[in-house]
């Protein structure tokens, strides 16, 4: 294999570098039909085309070159980038706490990746050091990579092996954990965090960035500094997400791993607290809890670990004229569990319940979720509900669908005895069952409104 | 050392000798040559398109600084580029930690142009527009177009970098007496506007971020300060040929690098006239010059610059000279106050660097930049007024221990940028041993610079992960080229051959006329230089006098001109209806016929009366010259006559008359 001198190429652009003997990080002289060209070849991103050559021109700017109009290549000289977060000694102080950052993947610090041309993390403490000074005025910080997987690969064996890593480290007692993330799933790994790592003495936060940190802009500094404020010094002993509050660079909210979920495809603002208000907002100052009932720090080394997850459970996103075949092909195949995301207060069509029937007679555990988001599944207020309930279907309560979705691999986990399944499901372990909604759990404010707007205008978004 | 007191004023005088100023108006190719006079452009361009660059707001509708409907705020940090270095620009930026606010309207801003939402596919109406340009300008269009991010730490993009990318590379212009090489075309995003910058705080609005600009640079292939002006027109009128670029305030800026020999590549960010180009070239020319003589004295005087180090010492209580306005002002907001020796400095301070500007401005705009004090921020001991009075100076020299042949510096404010400032103040100084910093510098309509911020260099570079790489194939650039207007320099060669007068060269050529002219010429007759003169004389004059309406254009006086036309009336009367028809572009022509009092009466009508007014002056006159009988009659006729017969038929048949018997 000698592909490395021709990082990224195939096929003809590949076949043209061989023929010129040019290689990646060469500075070259290449004629074309369109004149000639001065630059270094770069590599080249996987998913691209095969008929181009990148280049880096010398004022800075890469080009890319047509290889159907080359027509002579030179090599004048040679120099391969070395890209390298600048590496220094984490220090170390007494009197700070000690804070463990476990890493998954994610983009808390990373350097580009010319493979696919996205951007791939820096990890260790002297990079993170190096790149975020502000972390030493704050704690003691070690690292740990558990696994560099991207947030939609996160899965129930990341779960378990997190959870057994965060009983460790508990264990060895440290002051205060931090899990970085992908934003994508953080709020599956935040409710399955909270269901297998239980009676935690200190906190976990998982944070990560809307924004990857090799942009000037990015949102991954302030989220690391207000985790680490929040795991090394905040009283809350938690599983929670920390992400920005406003779009803003001013505060991040502490938000409960099961009330939390990702609202926004882009935003920094993305994760809210639903059905509810955050526990805390944090600077790097402090923590300033909102919510006064939350677990609270304490000395003891005391944790549950439960890192149990059934892997045969699904969820269903109901749609108008939905077939029972979809039901059916989930029992066919084996799923113990089937969380439904049913419309208004939790219903489905009447087609549906043969097969709703049928899954409860094999044995399935079926639970009612809704698409609202907000608000509580209520069946007992129109005819349909009523009848679900009867065939098996048992009402979640307010728990957000993918909460739901963890907690039952997490039950179906531990025991098939659909009777204590039921019995885990509605005891809330952390609020994903709450008993009230307050009032102001539900805030969407509509633009366009005169006050909504004076309150945009007055306050940093 | 002298003995007679140091005169600060004199010493900037004897210096501005020393180095061989001379002002622009008498300087030569040989100054220019004696100092090594190198210059190059960047022409950013913005381009009329009805969309932005890289998501769909709409582009050129602009807010008022108060309006806005909802602010937000970013901090930039410093990251690495593409070949793993961190940008000493961004280092500079990231220790003056400015608190960036931005003002968003939602009719120009969206969630992308805050950094909320990854960019949307390039809009093509640009790529087209740069496209053409580029191949206007003789540059090799790139195979592929790569979306490269350049950061920028200042705040004025709310990403911290601008998405940029390269159209085509190594192409040339040619000018009157030279060719001038070009670098390269990039198509780019525009950045915010700012609202003000003051302390750690600084406002932008977003009204402007995002919108489609290009950006042509040139090689430093200027050799004197006329020829930066002449490069600069020429892109401008390039730029203009294609129709399909903004136009107005703010449309077209150029930054301008200069640098003298044995200098550094200074940028002049941001200049809005290409007119004022000359006197700021000049004199950044010469600022380095005088720059570099300073670094001579140093080293006469200093043997290890490595070793050299200024030396600060906080002052309160009794040793305050709170007599002195300012410092008691800056104690009583309960500023630090801190003396620097800066040895071996004396004569330095007050040394010429621009006209009335010494070296000591240098570092009173840094204090301001980097350290984010606001003016005043600094005293020293070689003011043209002294505030601080020679006891004063006395006393702090001893609390010092500082030689006969040192300076001091003042400085004041906040405790927290106290550090930055003295470390900034020490710096500078350390930076002559260097000779010219890499910065870039912000302009003044005098012709004077001051610091703006450290040059960035390549390293601020990386590739856009978010976008796509775009291939332009042969196939459309042939198609293109077909399309394209014709070269500047091909329409001054036509503009020379028509016979227009050269002044009215830049007015045609900058908005574009010519191919009006052309076309009103083929279409309706009516010559070339009169058309032109119409419109750069005329025209230009109204302009200078009222505010240009939304509905007038261009395509108003081919209206005009083709409306005269059908009504058989003499094209002559397009000067006079031009005034109306400019300040109510919306008004029909008829109306603007009635408006100047047209009245139509036939050439015989107006003729048949001369012999009665040859008459009247034979009865009347008090001259008994020929020509001044001619003017009367003219004089008589000429309002009835406009419109209905060509005033030089009208004159020549005056003529045939003897006016005196």
């Amino acid at each position: 294999m000698n592909d490395d001198i021709f990082q990224g190429y195939k096929g003809r652009a590949l076949e043209t570098l061989q023929k010129f003997n040019a290689r990646v990080w060469a500075k070259v002289k290449v004629d074309t039909t369109r004149g000639v060209f001065e630059g270094t070849i770069l590599p080249r991103a996987e998913n691209t085309d095969d008929k181009h050559i990148v280049m880096k021109f010398f004022t800075g700017y890469n080009i890319g070159v047509d290889i159907d109009t080359i027509t002579g290549m030179e090599e004048l000289g040679y120099k391969k980038a070395v890209y390298k977060i600048p590496e220094k000694e984490f220090p170390y102080s007494k009197e700070k706490p000690n804070v463990k950052l476990l890493g998954t993947g994610g983009t808390i610090a990373s350097r580009l990746d010319y493979r696919t041309g996205a951007v791939i993390p820096a990890f260790s403490p002297g990079e993170l050091y190096g790149a975020v000074p502000e972390l030493a005025d704050i704690c003691n910080l070690t690292t740990e990579k558990l696994f560099g997987v991207f947030s939609e690969n996160m899965g129930p064996e990341q779960y378990k092996k997190l959870a057994i890593a965060i009983g460790e480290e508990i264990e060895k007692g440290t002051d205060g954990i931090i899990i970085g993330h992908g934003t994508d799933t953080m709020h599956y790994t935040s409710a399955a965090l909270t269901f297998m790592v239980q009676n935690s003495p200190i906190p976990i936060v998982i944070v990560g960035s809307q924004r990857s940190s090799d942009r000037p802009s990015s949102d991954a500094a302030l989220n690391l500094m207000h985790a680490a404020t929040a795991a090394g010094h905040g009283d809350i002993a938690e599983t929670m997400v920390c992400m920005f509050g406003p779009t803003s660079d001013e505060y991040g909210f502490l938000h409960r791993g099961t009330r939390v979920r990702k609202m926004h495809s882009s935003y920094r603002s993305t994760f809210r607290t639903i059905g509810d208000t955050p526990l805390a907002t944090v600077t790097r100052e402090g923590v300033f809890p909102i919510k006064q009932d939350y677990k609270r720090r304490r000395t003891d080394r005391n944790v549950t670990i439960l890192p149990y997850f059934e892997e045969k459970v699904g969820m269903i996103y109901y749609y108008t004229n939905m077939q029972p075949d979809m039901i059916d092909s989930m029992v066919d195949n084996g799923y113990k569990g089937i969380i439904i995301i049913g419309t208004g207060l939790g219903h489905v069509n009447k087609p549906l319940y043969p097969a709703i029937v049928r899954a409860a007679e094999k044995g399935v555990a079926v639970y009612m979720t809704v698409q609202t988001l907000w608000g509580y599944v209520h069946m007992f207020v129109y005819d349909t509900g009523r009848d679900l309930m009867a065939k098996g279907v048992v009402p979640a309560e307010n728990m957000l669908p993918e909460v739901a979705y963890i907690k039952l691999g997490w039950a179906l986990g531990q025991t098939t005895d659909l009777a204590k399944v039921k019995e885990m499901m509605l005891t809330p372990i952390n609020d994903e069952i709450t008993s009230r909604e307050p009032y102001n759990g539900y805030l969407i404010y509509q633009g366009g409104v005169p006050e909504v707007e004076e309150f945009i205008r007055k306050f940093h978004k | 050392m002298k003995q007679h007191r140091f005169d600060p004023r004199r010493n900037y005088a004897e210096t501005q000798a020393a180095i061989g100023y001379v002002p622009r108006k008498d300087a030569t190719q040989q100054d220019y040559d004696r100092i090594g006079f190198m210059s190059g452009l960047e022409v950013h361009q913005q381009l009329d398109t009805s969309e932005k660059l890289f998501c769909r707001c709409p582009a050129g509708i602009y807010q008022k600084p108060e309006e806005f409907d909802a602010e937000l705020i970013r901090h930039m940090r410093p990251t690495l580029s593409e070949l793993g270095e961190y940008d000493g620009t961004a280092l500079m930026e990231f220790k003056t930690r400015k608190e960036i606010v931005y003002r968003i309207s939602n009719r120009t801003a969206c969630t992308y142009d805050v950094d909320d939402t990854p960019p949307f596919p390039l809009n093509q109406e640009a790529l087209d527009i740069a496209l053409a340009i580029s191949l206007l300008s003789n540059l090799k269009i790139v195979g592929e177009v790569h979306i490269t991010r350049k950061q920028y730490l200042d705040g004025s993009i709310p990403t911290g970098f601008q998405r940029t990318a390269i159209i085509g590379v190594e192409g040339e212009i040619q000018l009157k007496k030279k060719k001038v090489r070009l670098i390269q075309l990039s198509l780019e995003e525009d950045s915010c506007r700012e609202v003000s910058d003051i302390g750690h705080q600084r406002i932008y609005r977003t009204d402007r971020l995002g919108m489609p600009l290009i950006e042509t640079v040139t090689y430093p292939d200027f050799k004197n300060p006329d020829e930066v002006k002449e490069g600069a027109d020429y892109i401008r009128f390039l730029n203009r040929s294609t129709g399909k670029v903004r136009t107005g305030i703010g449309s077209t800026r150029a930054d301008v690098n200069v640098s003298c020999r044995g200098g550094t590549r200074v940028e002049i960010k941001g200049v809005a006239h290409n007119r004022w180009m000359p006197e700021l070239t000049h004199n950044e020319s010469f600022r380095q010059y005088a720059l570099l003589h300073i670094r001579e004295l140093l080293k006469e005087r200093i043997r290890d610059p490595k070793a050299w180090k200024g030396v600060a010492k906080e002052i309160r209580g009794s040793d305050l000279p709170v007599t002195i306005p300012v410092i008691a002002e800056m104690a009583g907001r309960g500023y630090p106050l801190f003396l620097i020796n800066l040895p071996e400095f004396h004569g330095i301070l007050s040394h010429f660097l621009q006209p009335e500007k010494t070296f000591a401005d240098e570092l009173t705009n840094r204090l301001k930049v980097i350290a984010c004090i606001e003016k005043p921020n600094m005293l020293h001991s070689e003011m043209f007024e002294d505030v601080v009075g020679e006891e004063n100076w006395k006393k702090i020299r001893q609390l010092l221990g500082a030689g006969e042949g040192d300076a001091q510096v003042i400085v004041w404010g906040p405790e927290a940028d106290i550090p930055t400032a003295l470390e900034t103040v020490e710096e500078r100084c350390r930076m002559v041993f260097e000779g010219v910093p890499n910065e870039t510098r912000k302009s003044f309509e005098d012709g004077t610079t001051i610091f703006e911020r450290v040059l960035p260099g390549a390293d601020r570079m990386y590739p856009d992960t978010d976008s796509a790489p775009i291939p332009l194939a042969d196939e459309k650039l042939d198609a293109m080229s077909k399309g394209l207007p014709v070269d500047i320099s091909d329409r001054i060669a036509q503009l020379l051959n028509w016979n227009i007068p050269e002044d009215a060269f830049t007015y045609l050529l900058k908005n574009n006329l010519v191919p009006l002219i052309e076309r009103i010429e083929k279409e309706l007759g009516i010559p070339a230089k009169s058309t032109a003169t119409l419109l750069a004389h005329k025209l230009k004059e109204i302009e200078n006098q009222y505010d240009k309406l939304p509905g007038f254009t261009y395509e108003k006086i081919y209206q005009l001109l083709a409306f005269l036309r059908s009504k058989k009336i003499d094209p002559a009367l397009a000067r006079k209806m031009l005034w109306v028809v400019y300040q109510h572009p919306k008004m029909d022509l008829d109306s603007v016929l009635e408006a100047v009092g047209y009245k139509p009466i036939s050439p015989e009508e107006i003729i048949g009366k001369i012999p009665f007014l040859v008459k009247k002056f034979r009865e009347t006159r008090i001259s008994d010259d020929d020509t001044d009988g001619v003017n009367w009659i003219m004089g008589n006729l000429r309002k009835s006559a406009l419109g209905n017969i060509s005033l030089k038929e009208l004159s020549e048949r005056i003529e045939q008359y003897p006016q005196t018997p």
